[in-house]
């Protein structure tokens, strides 16, 4: 879950506050809480930042109810280990699939590095076959469900032939 | 041993063929990362997981489709002694990082030497092409149909997001490095590198020194490179590339048109000095020999010495370096004694000539 005040770092925040006795959910960064807290501490409701994110407002029973919570630094990828810190220290990632478990975190760091973060060179013949059916396969399925929610059957038969046979080429594709 | 043809001669074959824009352009090079997928990258790997990268890799180069290329021989890094490794990074045919850090590293090497690729670097594989003079396209070329076999039998890292995954996430998208090697003498003599190098750096390129630290350029050789790999098409990279070197070697000559109007004598007295401290020294030490090297360079591309080829001048600038020097020494050198090697070598190649 992205950050609701800046929209580009990932929530590590999540918490409720009530106001005149209207209760609103927060999901914020680190960065954005920081700011807002300086702007909590100098209005009327004069407490200290740090009593917010404590007790005050709920915050640990709040950071348990939400399934997304997570410290950016204490991150891991699954496959190989490597924590997001670790990853910050020495500049490499352990294995392919730290960039998808990093993913939130490292779109920043390649719009810093080279001012892009999306792929458009060259993409491999072989697997790049395979991706290209299986963005036709999503969409045929995407179909099919609208086909049985409109319950025109015929359609949908044929369309399930045709889902059948891109699967087939799949696996094959994949030798 | 197999090792040894790729390490008795200081220039590489592809080297001896003049390219375009020999005169300024030294070599151009282009390296292209790849991983493959579902094995850590070599930083994690265990030795174990590691071999199985080189064997993978290594029976695709040398028994696979990549005979249509060429032949190539196999070499583990962990069979060199560590003067074997200095030659082959002083010939830029493995990288400092293979040489020093790696525990599994190994290269397979084309017999002419144009073609390195280096397994379990900071990737599992580094296609590496070298192309003498301002040839740029071809290395790309090169680079990307050897790329194309490899993936035909291995299943590389790739995410349609990102691109070719890499370990360092300053390589990841097209995982390629294009770097062209030129020789500046006039625009450092003229003092034109300060405005130039900030220059090249926005546009997306770097610019190093080749031999010496940070930005002293011995031998005013430099490496220009593209910096960004992800977000741009390896052609649009190849073709910026290209196109600042074309506006570099145009300042040079520039500038070398204008010292030889308004300083002739000085030229002439600086080549004419490097020619006769380079065959008549003793002793030299390797930032004078690179400096001497660079003037007398400059000579043969003014035409003011004849004779002597440039590519002479390129062999001795690779065999003056410690690792050469030593290897062909047979033993390890003090800086003293390097110093004196040098300047026989030196001496005894333009004798040669002569
Ligand atoms: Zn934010
Ligand atoms: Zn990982």
């Amino acid at each position: 879950m992205l950050c609701e005040n800046c929209g580009k770092r990932p929530a590590t925040l999540h918490f409720t506050k009530i106001i005149n006795g209207q209760k609103n959910e927060y999901h914020l960064c680190e960065q954005c809480a920081k700011e807002k807290g300086e702007i909590f501490s100098s209005s009327s409701e004069s407490f200290p930042f740090h009593h917010l994110l404590s007790g005050l407002l709920n915050f640990d029973q709040m950071v348990e109810e939400h399934p997304l919570y997570t410290n950016p630094e204490s991150q891991r990828c699954e496959t190989c280990g490597l924590t997001f810190s670790q990853f910050k220290k020495m500049g490499k990632f352990g294995c392919s699939d730290c960039y998808k478990y990093f993913e939130l975190q490292l779109e920043p760091i390649f719009r810093r590095i080279h001012g892009n973060s999306q792929h458009i060179g060259k993409v491999p013949l072989r697997s790049g076959k395979s991706i290209k059916l299986k963005k036709e396969l999503s969409q045929l399925k995407a179909i099919l469900q609208q086909k049985i929610a409109l319950e025109e059957f015929e359609e949908a038969a044929k369309l399930r032939d045709k889902i059948r046979a891109l699967e087939h080429k799949i696996s094959e594709s994949r030798g | 041993m197999a090792v040894e043809r790729y390490l008795q001669n200081a220039i590489s074959d592809w080297m001896c063929d003049d390219g375009p824009e020999s005169d300024i352009v030294i070599s151009s090079r282009v390296r292209i990362a790849r991983n493959l997928k579902d094995h850590p990258f070599p930083l994690l790997a265990t030795d174990s997981q590691a071999n199985a990268v080189i064997n993978k890799v290594s029976e695709t180069i040398i028994n696979g489709k990549m005979k249509q290329i060429g032949n190539f021989d196999l070499i583990l890094l962990e069979d060199l002694n560590d003067l074997q490794k200095k030659v082959l990074v002083e010939k830029h045919l493995i990288s400092l990082n293979l040489a020093n850090e790696s525990r599994k590293g190994a290269v397979t090497l084309s017999e002419n030497e144009a073609i390195s690729i280096m397994i379990n670097e900071e990737d599992h594989i580094r296609i590496q092409c070298l192309y003498p003079g301002l040839q740029i396209n071809q290395a790309w070329e090169m680079a990307n149909k050897i790329d194309d076999i490899l993936e035909k039998d291995l299943d590389y890292a790739f995410d349609e997001k990102r691109g070719y995954l890499t370990s360092c996430p300053t390589n990841v998208g097209t995982g390629i490095r294009a770097s062209v090697m030129v020789h500046l003498p006039a625009l450092v003599l003229t003092n034109q590198m300060n405005r130039l190098v900030p220059a090249i750096t926005q546009v997306g390129l770097t610019v190093r020194g080749i031999y010496g630290e940070g930005s002293e350029a011995l031998g005013n050789l430099f490496q220009i490179s593209n910096q960004i790999t992800l977000g741009q098409s390896e052609e649009d990279i190849i073709r910026n590339l290209h196109g600042v070197v074309n506006q570099i070697i145009e300042l040079e000559r520039q500038s070398r048109r204008n010292l030889v109007e308004e300083k002739r004598f000085q030229i002439e007295d600086k080549v004419g000095r490097a020619y006769g401290i380079l065959s008549n020294a003793k002793i030299i030490d390797s930032k004078e020999a690179a400096q001497r090297l660079s003037d007398l360079r400059l000579g043969i591309d003014l035409k003011m010495i004849k004779g002597i080829s440039a590519s002479v001048v390129n062999e001795l600038m690779v065999m003056t370096q410690p690792g050469f020097l030593q290897y062909i020494a047979n033993e390890i050198l003090t800086p003293e004694e390097r110093d004196i090697r040098r300047a026989t070598i030196i001496r005894k190649k333009l004798l040669e000539i002569k």
